[in-house]
């Protein structure tokens, strides 16, 4: 099955919106954020126009039809990564808080000052900080996995590394680099030396075809915006004996089966993790969003971003030869759709910035990795990332703009 | 709102031969470094405060053109000056960046006319070329960084001689 990129676009509204150029909006800041296929769109104005009611609390009908469609949407996201039953797969308003949950409720649980917790230099700062939370608060030790020059991750002291770790925390695709890692090598080896196995899927999940039992994760955790889906809604999943073990993160309605003036009893999986009015439209929307990557097939989508990312991996060499440096790996079978790159001396903002005249998007900064910019010796890079609306015309124009920019700054 | 707008020809030419790049050994300099955490930009102020005069002063740390032009002319426009004066240009150079979006609120009438009185006070000359940054109301970081950094610089050199 290949990916009919022409169909696809004809899905997004926002493709057609006016530019201020009068030419078309070129987006290539999926990695940041995807855009919203109308049938994601229809999905939540529907629910709103017509089933709208607080969930697990009314016993009216349409109060049991939003419940109805908010589990619906967890029985669909449970299956779109392989996991066993529903109430492994949490709710929460963002991949950040996912990972938040796990530090905070795992963590405070089974660390204690002087256990260690492996990370590697790639991280999200998502998957970073809350981590160095718990460095400053409990006293954990980090250890760091290095990227080697390769832009692949170096596993030759990974032995030595995991030996005594608690928890490991791992991307799946790096957001700076498109690197994608060898989790499943990575976990096993986390596994025989007892711990437990983080991934962080924010940038995978969306991209690729994802099984969590097959990626050997214990917690898995990814965000919808990033996915076709709305934002304010990320995705845990978590093998039910470590959530069960875990006490909760955040405290109030919804999480609870019984609460006295001395004490409360937490609720039952997987709501025990979401306190209060959770996210309805939005889980709704993220359960159209799988539906429709469904559709158009993970292989393919996967398929169509190796084929695009070759393509602009070899058109960018091609125009710009050595002014132009590319980091990450080189083979597109070893990254997603994800391209870093310094052009000239000019520095990032302003490619970003006269990009944007020709209503070309890409992103400009430290993409939240400060340590990995620290590790390439670099404060910032342009960003061009893919999606399934992207296609060789988008890359054609990143390059023509990239021409203009040179003869602005030059 | 063409690109002209922000990157005028004397900004781009402060970005290809920045004026004071360059250290300070420190002490006796002072050093002070400033990030935009938005985008990783850094900026380093050596600042060495004689008598009350800002003697010299060196930009090191790397940026956009937004940053590194407005630090070029900055050290320009400071050097040379008395620590008050170097003061009343940082007020003119940030009320100038706040201008535009204080018209665009509708109680910030008072605020608007302090700001251009605080403008008054100076002739910002070259500097008035950054004008165009609070049409790109995300580069305004840009231009006030190495202004903040160097409000600190006085800061603490003021407090080095007190001390
Ligand atoms: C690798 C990675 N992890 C985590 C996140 C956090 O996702 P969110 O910003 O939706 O919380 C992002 C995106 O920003 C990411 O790229």
């Amino acid at each position: 099955m290949t990916l009919d990129v022409a169909r696809v676009q004809k899905d997004f509204p926002i493709l057609d919106r006016a530019m201020p150029g009068g030419g078309r909006l070129v987006y290539l800041d999926s990695a940041a954020s995807s855009q919203k296929p109308q049938s994601v769109l229809d999905a939540m104005t529907r629910y709103y126009e017509t089933t709208h009611a607080n969930v697990h609390r009314g016993v009216y009908g349409i109060a049991e039809e939003a419940t109805r469609l908010m589990e619906e949407a967890r029985d669909k996201v449970g299956r779109f990564i392989g996991a066993g039953p529903s109430h492994e797969v949490i709710f929460a308003k963002n991949g950040t808080e996912c990972l938040n949950l796990v530090a905070n409720a795992w963590g405070r649980a089974n660390l204690r000052s002087g256990d260690a917790v492996l990370l590697t230099e790639i991280e999200h700062h998502a998957n970073l900080v809350p981590w160095l939370m718990l460095r400053e608060q409990l006293g954990v030790e980090l250890r760091y996995i290095p990227l080697g020059d390769d832009g692949h991750l170096d596993l030759s002291e990974l032995d030595r590394l995991v030996d005594g770790v608690k928890l490991v925390a791992v991307t799946a695709m790096s957001n700076v680099l498109g690197t994608l890692t060898p989790v499943r090598l990575i976990a096993d080896t986390a596994h025989a030396a007892g711990a437990v196995v983080v991934v962080d899927g924010a940038q995978y999940a969306p991209h690729l075809p994802t099984n969590v039992g097959d990626l050997g994760a214990d917690f898995f955790a990814f965000t919808g915006h990033k996915l076709l889906g709305p934002t304010g809604i990320g995705v845990l999943w978590g093998k039910t004996e470590l959530l069960e073990a875990m006490p909760p993160f955040l405290g109030g309605g919804e999480m609870i089966r019984d609460v006295r003036l001395d004490g409360f009893t937490p609720n039952e999986l997987p709501w025990k993790f979401e306190a209060g009015t959770p996210p309805i439209a939005e889980t709704v929307g993220l359960g159209a969003a799988v539906d429709y990557l469904e559709a158009l097939g993970m292989d393919a989508v996967r398929a169509h971003e190796v084929e695009l990312t070759g393509y602009a991996l070899r058109t960018l060499a091609a125009r710009f030869g050595p002014d132009m440096t590319i980091y990450g790996p080189t083979e597109p079978a070893e990254r997603g759709g994800v391209i870093s790159f310094a052009y000239k001396d000019i520095h990032p903002h302003d490619i970003s910035q006269v990009l944007d005249q020709s209503g070309v998007c890409v992103r400009a900064g430290h993409h939240c990795a400060k340590p990995l910019m620290r590790r390439l010796g670099i404060g910032a890079t342009a960003r061009a990332s893919f999606y399934v609306y992207n296609d060789e015309s988008d890359v054609d124009a990143l390059a023509d703009a990239l021409d203009a920019t040179s003869a602005f700054f030059s | 709102m063409g690109l002209e707008d922000l990157y005028r020809e004397i900004i781009l030419d402060h970005y290809r031969s920045p004026r004071n790049r360059g250290e300070l050994e420190s002490p006796p300099a002072v050093r002070v470094e400033g990030y935009n955490p938005l985008c990783g930009d850094e900026i380093v102020v050596y600042l060495d405060v004689q008598d009350g005069v800002v003697a010299d002063l060196k930009i090191g740390g790397q940026g956009c053109s937004i940053s590194q032009s407005s630090a070029s002319m900055m050290a320009a426009a400071v050097k040379g000056k008395t620590v008050p004066e170097a003061r009343a240009v940082i007020r003119a150079f940030k009320a100038m960046m706040s201008i535009h979006e204080q018209r665009l609120d509708a109680d910030g009438d008072d605020a608007a006319e302090k700001a251009a009185a605080e403008m008054a006070e100076v002739k910002l000359g070259d500097l008035e070329a950054l004008q165009g940054v609070v049409r790109f109301p995300v580069r305004i970081k840009c231009a006030t960084l190495s202004w903040n950094t160097l409000q600190q610089g006085l800061d603490e050199a003021g407090a080095a001689q007190a001390g």
